[in-house]
């Protein structure tokens, strides 16, 4: 199967672009990553489906040179799927902008209580060390001399 | 096959449904209306459900295919034993949910849960489930993938507070990745063998090299393992569940990583006989279990606690999975349908706790078994049924996968036979710890024990080492620390149970149609195990149909498939 070059890089560009984008912290910019992703998947199935062709409808043409229509009703599909995913996705960012004044992903409960613990000086001695990367400040305190 | 027989009543879990919740929506204005349509609709599938499992194990798979499209063409839908045996816990087990959140909205507040969505939105998503377990072809599969994550996205959002958009954002992009992943592994299944019929994929994907079929099974594992909360896809799981409303906890964690299990459960089975995985799975059935049980350990919070457990379970399933023998794929069916009643019962219940005392922290309960003997059974019931204790059905289901972990008798095997069963004691230790805080100790002890970890000094006998407090058998870490610390505070305006008790400000009774659907549950959960022997065979029957491959195979494409 002969494959347009072309169109495999634009899938990838665009798969890559959008995954780039779904690891920013701003919904917004997830959003829009994931436009891209879906897009670039779409295009990736319209790619695999095999080669292009006359349009499948019957007596046009002879069957050996239609295109085969059965990925483009699938594409068709996850179109407005992922139609209905943007829209819930915008929703969520616009309530999440009405609760904080901003639309960024928050961290798990977890992850931010130990966070708040490792900032307060109260940490287990493992922690304080990948703490202690991020921040300078910490450098200069050791676990022993807190506990006191 | 004959016109119209029992194969009409294949489309009808997912058309009832769907039809259900689109009369539940036309109906919002009239609550007690739509109550009674959503409710009389999932009984109904309760009722078809039945008839199938009845169907299917005495006259084997029955197929339908939608509109008369030959079944390599059209949308087929596939009834076997492992599919209608799922269909008939998932309705039972959503029913009984309905019922609940009936119960519960009668008495809460219904900002938070606007009940006028919930119904439609609820029957969408047995819709989903049902189609789920009943398509026959990968792209109906992500169909209906995407018609119940879409309704598990609303449902989780419900009423968009802050914590539960916090939690449902995470969730909805972890599922809108491994839905494009699930898109890819599509295209690619397509472009390989010309067909997403499953049948005929698991016929012709043995003449693709041997290279491209491993990349297809691993787009297909790894994007059902997400669904699944197999480790390490597992880590949005603990995170996303407790937030939502109980009900909507209950189902999500019964029902909808089973869904994931049993779409690797029948691709592996079906299209992949012969994996070149079993390590790789074994390994991440490891994993799940383990680092999931020793999450649970760590947890303050039951809710929280039980996710974790839920995480750690879904190991079990894999383990089976993996074996590969029909006694791992028994053990595999048996555990899911075990672990979807319990699992969904336990949550019912950590519901009714957080009605009757206000809260599921485990620094703010206690004495809630002589505050309310009634929740105290139906909890120490499932609670001991998660953890194995003979005779109850989870003691049955481990002993079925570790007994096939035997019979494998490979060093990994052997691994996860050990790891199963310090799993199941951690998981005893979890579930017992729960019990002890939030059961046994008085509701003043609890008082006392929370405002004793800010000042180790006051006398109790509380020990402080570094940022742990140890009390007795129980340990608190950091984050109970904090969560204690904020219980103290003069601002806040939470209260423990102690406290609330003081002010009377309690509600006294719980609702009948909270109880009776948990209770309900958890009846079931021991008839399982009454039934384990009947059951076992079933599964048995199911577990030789999956290994064999022929029954489904011929029953989809008929005479094709020899």
């Amino acid at each position: 199967m002969n494959v347009s070059l072309v169109l495999v890089a634009t899938c990838g560009v665009l798969v890559g672009t959008g995954v780039f984008l779904m690891l920013e912290r701003s919904l917004t910019r997830v959003l829009v990553g994931l436009v891209l992703l879906s897009n670039g998947v779409n295009l990736g199935f319209m790619v695999s489906a095999g080669e292009p062709g006359e349009p499948p409808i019957y007596g046009s043409a002879p069957t050996a040179a239609m295109a085969d229509p059965l990925p483009q009703a699938l594409v068709l599909t996850a179109i407005v799927i992922t139609l209905g995913t943007t829209a819930f996705l915008l929703a969520m960012a616009h309530r999440s902008w009405q609760l904080h004044g901003h639309d960024e992903v928050q961290d798990d409960v977890e992850d931010a209580s130990i966070r708040r613990l490792a900032d307060a000086d109260e940490t287990s001695q493992g922690y304080d060390l990948d703490d202690r990367d991020q921040h300078g400040d910490h450098t200069t305190t050791g676990p022993e001399e807190d506990r006191g | 096959m004959t016109g119209l027989g029992v194969t009409a009543l294949l489309p009808l879990p997912v058309l009832l449904s769907l039809l259900g919740a689109g009369a539940a929506l036309m109906l919002s204005g009239r609550p007690t209306l739509q109550r009674w349509v959503s409710t009389s609709v999932l009984a109904a599938v309760v009722a078809i459900a039945a008839i199938l499992l009845v169907v299917v194990d005495r006259e084997g798979p029955q197929v339908l295919t939608l509109g008369g499209w030959s079944s390599t063409l059209g949308i087929s839908l596939v009834a076997d034993r492992l599919a209608a045996l799922m269909l008939l816990v998932s309705s039972v087990v959503t029913l009984a949910v309905l019922v609940y959140s009936i119960g519960q909205g009668i008495t809460d507040d219904d900002r938070e849960a606007p009940v006028s969505i919930y119904h439609p939105t609820f029957l969408v998503l047995v819709a989903g489930v049902s189609n789920a377990f009943l398509s026959g072809d990968l792209f109906n599969l992500f169909v209906s993938f995407e018609m119940l994550l879409f309704a598990s996205y609303v449902l989780l959002t419900l009423g968009g507070t802050t914590a539960r958009v916090r939690a449902g954002t995470i969730y909805v992009v972890v599922n809108l990745v491994s839905s494009m992943l699930f898109l890819i592994s599509i295209a690619a299944v397509y472009s390989a063998v010309g067909t997403l019929n499953m049948a005929q994929v698991a016929l012709r994907v043995g003449e693709v090299p041997d290279g491209v079929s491993l990349v297809l099974q691993l787009l297909l594992l790894v994007t059902f393992s997400i669904k699944a909360a197999v480790f390490p896809l597992s880590l949005w799981l603990p995170d996303s569940y407790p937030t939502a409303p109980a009900p909507v906890t209950a189902v999500f964690a019964g029902l909808l990583t089973k869904v994931g299990v049993y779409a690797i459960l029948r691709t592996q089975t079906l299209i992949f006989p012969d994996s070149d995985l079993t390590v790789l799975l074994l390994v991440a059935a490891l994993l799940t279990m383990v680092i999931g049980a020793l999450g649970a350990i760590a947890q303050s919070d039951i809710k929280r606690m039980l996710s974790f457990t839920l995480v750690s379970h879904i190991g079990y399933m894999i383990f089976g999975i993996a074996l590969a023998s029909t006694a791992g794929l028994s053990g595999a069916i048996f555990y899911v349908a075990h672990h979807i009643t319990i699992q969904t019962a336990l949550f019912l219940v950590v519901g009714l706790i957080e009605t009757r005392a206000g809260s599921t922290s485990l620094l703010r309960l206690g004495g809630l078994a002589r505050l309310s003997p009634l929740i105290a059974v139906l909890f120490f019931i499932p609670a001991m049924n998660l953890a194995g204790i003979p005779p109850m059905s989870g003691f049955l289901g481990k002993t079925g996968l570790l007994q096939a972990g035997l019979a494998d008798g490979s060093p990994l095997a052997l691994v996860l036979v050990a790891a199963g069963v310090v799993t199941s004691l951690l998981t005893l230790y979890a579930v017992a710890k729960t019990w002890a805080l939030a059961f046994w100790r008085s509701p003043e002890q609890a008082h006392d024990m929370t405002t004793s970890m800010i000042d180790p000094d006051s006398g109790t006998p509380a020990e402080r080492h570094g940022d742990h407090v140890h009390m007795g058998p129980v340990t608190f870490g950091p984050r109970d620390l904090e969560a204690a610390r904020s219980l103290r505070a003069d601002d806040d305006p939470d209260r423990d149970l102690h406290q609330l008790l003081l002010e009377d400000a309690l509600p006294r009774r719980l609702p009948l149609l909270m109880t009776a659907p948990a209770a309900a549950l958890v009846a079931v959960s021991l008839a399982l195990s009454l039934v384990g022997g009947p059951f076992y065979a079933y599964t048995d029957r199911a577990a030789a149909d999956l290994a064999d491959r022929q029954p489904y195979l011929s029953a989809v494409l008929g005479e094709d498939a020899r």
